[in-house]
């Protein structure tokens, strides 16, 4: 509809002008050029390979040096030799260089963490889903160097030699999950200080903490050598490794014929002589330097979520517009460099996960999310003409890595809020939209410095923390539908008929509400307490005998605490649980609350009863329960206050409980892909939800229960006291119909803003596609909430006929963009 | 305080008006427009949909029904509308909500709350409150407490309306009201009392008069081949619209849809459904260009 509201249109002058690039149809930028389309196409089409080369090498330093060196120079020595050695790869037509393999989506092994046997290989690389390819002569090699040194020694045994039969208990039902019983802590993201320094800068700050270091009277005086040794070799080890890059670029052009191409390669010698060696002068040397650094990180150790530049707009702005002024860069180079740069993250593949780890996170996505927008140190807004670039790029490239987010506080311009729901129109599934103005407010409340919550940001999923400051440890989900279920059976696994957790009675026998609620928390509290207690073990094994003295080199404060980044370290010192499916959980009680103990529309044992069959033969049971409950996600304060219970009970539960590093544990209420397999692991549950399907995601409603709207939706959320999690999850469907005019994408952006104002951490949208609406056809319970919309009439899509759902399927398919 | 029926509140409405609304639709309509998408805001009386798709079968409303008014069919269940008194046991009683009750009396403290709950996606879209129908000129004492009550939190308010009622109500309401939605069906007379059951020289004066005061007012026109795509109707609509006084020149159009064909179904009175043409693509750019030569912006969907 045509209204007196002014409709902004988008200025891009500087992408009016003629350019080099070849316009695609939709894109909101002017498209890819030839370079950036060939190197996507190579790095989109080759399938991920594992490369034994980094475990070869380190085996043979490992079978040479273990036990001549203290851990940290060990381990700083390790990569440095990996760095010598590793072969080094430079693509044609390449501008930003560098592979943590041998080659393009070729992912190397870490088995001083997790040693894949052969078995594990042979499967990888059979699989269909998430393969990864490897020889048969490599898996013959690994089993004979490798494995065979490795065997007994890794990380993993040790953590599974360890833990309590309590722990394992819970750990096989499926009450939790473990994210560093194979890969090393993680979820790390930079602040600026790398284009301010370079290694060299580093060294000498390491030399002048190794000079005032007093062997007389500080107690930890030898610690703090060994660490700093180790972190200086490391910065070595960085600028080696570029070092080859630029011979190699150097070989290249001497046989290179192209003088475009010579002057390109002579460049990049140029730049990674510089960088990481020196701060970067210039935008081409500020994307090197973060790639090399990034290089380094996921080399030196396998780490949850791959490394993160964070706001990578911001820290490029200033070099964008010094040259740009100087006339020595264009906007059209600035984004080819910058779309070189999006490629490589592509290129890394997640390394391939085993066990329990692998079934809730099969992804080959390693979660580098880069932030855009949002606001800058100072608190003024932060968006600038390369976070336009940025969109442009991820709207044009369409790969799977990196991930992005668009952060969108109230100093946010509209006009880079609507061209963020352009991208999400696409239907790719992403930007994901955060709010600075409560995630700053999360941060404060742990107790971080003003500035330094302003630089943090989200660095993987959902999860923020002050990024190049902060050791922000994610540890594992947790499972809390699936507490609800030992709760109903005493303690016991109705899914294997084990006992594993404590008995906190029949709830047959439970008269009120509370009774049971407080089953429910005993059951919660006791999970927490095994769960914290591994991790808590974990985190010493790590920062005893794998601290990362790279990954320090670049986090503040680890020089001068002359600590690592996993032995408290960094400025801050966060663990964190994240808590899934709140949905789930708030529904079930619902209806326990409302149907057994209020209504007594029928019996516990009923409910029981029908529960553990599956609902077999108890539909109209469920019926009653499907539609005659208040659901959480329907602005409904029945469902409403149960879920704030919930999650004020789970933030009292977690929130405050030490760290093994003078800090705390926190909460996050996220599942990314886990709730998936958190629903597998589990019969039906009291909300009708049958066995074995995923719970609810994150804090989202439970799939199609929101049958009010998206406003609905956001009144619901915000019950909660978001600013006491370490970040929340809202998933929400679109059907493109809705989003078809340029004032239908404006009224998009105002639902985010309205989230925002009412205390919204995060949301994205995923615009429905036809095979979800085929879908929603054979399963119309999980879709409940799909509303179309047609002109001047809209309906939800399970209330209409076949004949009109075919057509709108057929509409969607022309709508989709 | 008057009720006025009411049988649907819809929240996020982005396609009645500027910004996210909070749209309330009323039950009962003065035109009976045989094409209507909405045929269940039709009658001014409570009424019962019931949705074969969403029925189990578990005969439970049949046993509850105290008039026996219920019969299991092999298309469901069916109502003999002769001695159903709409008491609503059955919706109650249905597990799985395949009966519906349609129409409720909701006092204007209730609504209130309902909008007040909404305002924070108003305040961030300049929307606002949407009243609709059925026509809500017909509950205009309701409409006009309900108005106020929005005027008072500063609300953006819109009605949708036919337009057919008496001058002073429409000018009353107009009082209380930022933008009107006004459907122009077609120009001539005779056609509209065939179409709609009225023919249209109250409205066209009740337009005349509005568009006199300071109300914003936009157009709105069901598309349907055979009954207003004609050059001539686009041709009289244009002209009648730049007659009028102020700026008038924005028409909604809204190419006829069958979706009322699965409504009448649930309502048991499939026999009223009528089925129209819509016009194709390029009839439908036709009728644009055509607005477009009288200067009139006229664009797809509302």
């Amino acid at each position: 509809m045509e209204t007196n509201q002014k409709v902004l249109k988008p200025e891009r002058p500087v992408a009016a002008q003629g350019n080099f690039y070849q316009p695609i149809t939709n894109a909101i930028g002017p498209g890819m050029n030839e370079r950036i389309q060939k190197l996507r196409k190579i790095s989109f089409e080759t399938e991920p390979s594992l490369s034994i080369e980094r475990a070869l090498i380190q085996t043979q330093f490992y079978k040479e040096n273990f036990g001549k060196y203290s851990t940290p120079v060990l381990r700083a020595l390790n990569f440095l030799e990996i760095c010598k050695q590793k072969t080094i790869y430079l693509g044609e037509g390449e501008l930003i260089v560098g592979e943590r393999g041998p080659k393009p989506k070729c992912v190397p092994t870490f088995p001083e963490l997790t040693c894949h046997s052969v078995e594990d290989f042979h499967v990888l690389n059979t699989r269909e889903m998430q393969r990864y390819t490897i020889s048969q002569e490599d898996i013959d090699t690994y089993e004979k160097e490798v494995i065979s040194y490795w065997n007994g020694k890794t990380m993993r045994e040790r953590i599974f030699s360890y833990v309590p039969t309590e722990w394992s208990d819970l750990y096989e039902a499926g009450l939790f999950t473990e994210f560093m019983e194979q890969r090393a802590p993680g979820h790390t993201a930079l602040d600026g200080k790398i284009y301010e320094k370079g290694m060299l800068d580093f060294k000498k700050e390491i030399q002048e903490q190794l000079n005032k270091l007093d062997f007389l009277n500080d107690p930890e005086a030898t610690d703090k050598k060994e660490q700093l040794d180790g972190m200086k070799i490391s910065c070595d080890a960085a600028i080696i490794f570029a070092e080859r890059h630029a011979e190699l670029a150097e070989e290249q052009a001497k046989t290179e014929t192209d003088p475009k191409r010579i002057k390109e390669l002579q460049n990049i010698t140029e730049v990674c002589r510089w960088v990481p060696a020196n701060a970067p002068r210039n935008f081409h040397e500020a994307i090197q330097m973060y790639w090399f650094v990034h290089l380094g990180t996921i080399t030196e150790l396998n780490g949850w979520d791959a490394m993160n530049p964070g706001h990578f707009d911001q820290h490029l702005t200033p070099f964008y517009e010094k040259e740009l002024a100087e006339g020595t860069l264009t906007r059209e180079e600035a984004k080819e460099l910058l779309s070189c740069f999006w490629i490589k993250v592509n290129n890394h593949p997640a390394p391939p996960k085993v066990g329990i780890t692998a079934k809730e996170s099969g992804t080959y996505n390693d979660f580098t999310n880069i932030n855009i927008g949002g606001v800058k140190k100072d608190g003024s807004n932060g968006v600038s003409e390369v976070s336009y670039i940025m969109l442009e790029i991820v709207e044009e490239l369409h790969i799977l890595q990196p991930g992005n987010s668009v952060h969108i506080s109230s100093k946010t311009p509209d006009r880079f809020l609507k061209e963020a729901c352009k991208v999400i129109r696409q239907g790719h599934g992403y930007p994901s939209i955060f709010n600075p103005d409560i995630y700053i407010q999360e941060m404060l409340r742990q107790g971080k410095l003003l500035e330094d919550a302003r630089e943090g940001g989200c660095s993987g999923c959902i999860e923020v923390g002050a990024f190049g400051k902060e050791a922000y440890i994610l540890t594992g989900y947790l499972n809390v539908p699936k507490i609800i279920e030992i709760t109903l059976n005493n303690g016991i696994n109705p899914v294997t008929g084990k006992q594993v957790s404590i008995k906190t009675g029949d709830p047959r026998n439970f008269k009120t509400y509370e009774e049971l609620y407080d089953a429910f928390l005993k059951q919660l509290n006791y999970i927490i307490n095994q769960k914290v207690l591994v991790s808590n073990y974990i985190d010493r094994m790590f920062a005893k005998y794998s601290p990362a003295t790279f990954l320090s080199v670049v986090i503040e404060d680890c020089i001068t605490k002359g600590k690592d980044y996993y032995n408290g370290g960094p400025r801050y010192n966060t663990n964190y649980i994240q808590c899934t499916g709140l949905g789930t959980v708030t529904d079930s009680l619902s209806v326990l609350k409302k149907h057994v103990f209020e209504d007594k529309t029928f019996s516990m044992s009923t409910l029981l009863n029908a529960v553990a069959n599956n609902f077999e033969g108890e539909e109209i049971l469920r019926q009653t329960i499907i539609n005659n409950t208040p659901f959480y996600g329907n602005d409904n304060n029945y469902a409403d206050d149960i879920a704030l219970q919930v999650y004020n009970d789970l933030f009292d539960a977690i929130d405050g409980k030490p760290n093994t590093k003078g800090e705390t544990f926190h909460l996050n209420m996220l599942s990314t892909t886990c709730h998936v397999y958190f629903g597998k692991v589990m019969g039906a549950t009291p909300n009708g939800r049958l066995a074995q399907k995923s719970i609810s995601d994150g804090t989202s409603p439970s799939h199609g229960c929101d049958v009010n709207g998206p406003s609905a939706v956001i009144k619901s959320l915000t019950k909660i006291d978001q600013v006491k999690s370490g970040g929340t999850l809202l998933n929400q469907r679109f059907l493109p119909s809705l989003l078809k005019r340029d004032e239908d994408i404006m009224k998009l952006g105002q639902l985010v803003r309205s989230y925002f104002a009412l205390g919204g951490h995060h949301i994205q949208f995923n615009i429905v596609d036809t095979a979800t609406l085929y879908a929603a056809q054979k399963n119309p319970e999980d879709y409940k909430d799909l509303l179309v919309r047609m002109a001047g009439y809209s309906d939800y899509f399970n209330d209409m006929n076949i004949d009109l759902q075919q057509e709108v399927i057929e509409r969607t398919e022309n709508e989709s963009f | 305080m008057s009720t006025g029926l009411i049988f649907d509140i819809k929240k996020f409405a982005i396609n009645d008006g500027p910004g996210i609304r909070l749209t309330v639709f009323f039950k009962g309509c003065n035109l009976q427009c045989k094409w209507c998408h909405n045929p269940e805001s039709m009658s001014p009386k409570v009424q019962k949909m019931y949705n074969a798709k969403k029925c189990i079968g578990t005969v439970k409303c049949i046993e509850v029904c105290p008039n026996d008014a219920l019969k299991m069919t092999l298309e469901g269940i069916v109502t003999d509308y002769n001695v159903c008194n709409l008491c609503g046991k059955c919706s109650e009683i249905c597990p799985t909500k395949a009966f519906e009750m349609l129409g409720s009396e909701i006092p204007i403290s209730e609504l209130m709350k309902k909008i007040d709950n909404e305002a924070i996606f108003f305040d961030q879209s300049d929307g606002g409150v949407t009243f609709s129908g059925g026509e809500p000129l017909m509950h205009s004492e309701y409409l006009l407490a309900a108005l106020k009550e929005c005027g008072k939190r500063m609300y953006h308010r819109v009605v949708d309306t036919t337009a057919f009622s008496k001058l002073e109500t429409v000018l009353e309401v107009a009082k209380h009201t930022e933008l009107f939605l006004i459907d122009l069906k077609v120009m001539d007379s005779e056609k509209h009392k065939e179409f709609t059951g009225v023919s249209n020289e109250k409205i066209l004066s009740n337009i005349v008069e509005l568009a006199k005061t300071n109300c914003e007012i936009i157009f709105r026109m069901p598309l349907i081949k055979g009954v207003n795509t004609s050059e001539e109707n686009i041709k009289k609509t244009a002209v009648f619209m730049n007659s009028l006084d102020g700026n008038r020149a924005t028409i909604n159009l809204l190419p006829y849809h069958k979706v009322a064909e699965n409504k009448h179904v649930k309502l048991g009175d499939s026999n009223k459904f009528i089925e129209f043409e819509s016009p194709n693509n390029d009839e439908v750019l036709k009728v644009i260009s055509i607005f477009k030569n009288y200067e009139i912006n006229a664009t797809i969907g509302g």
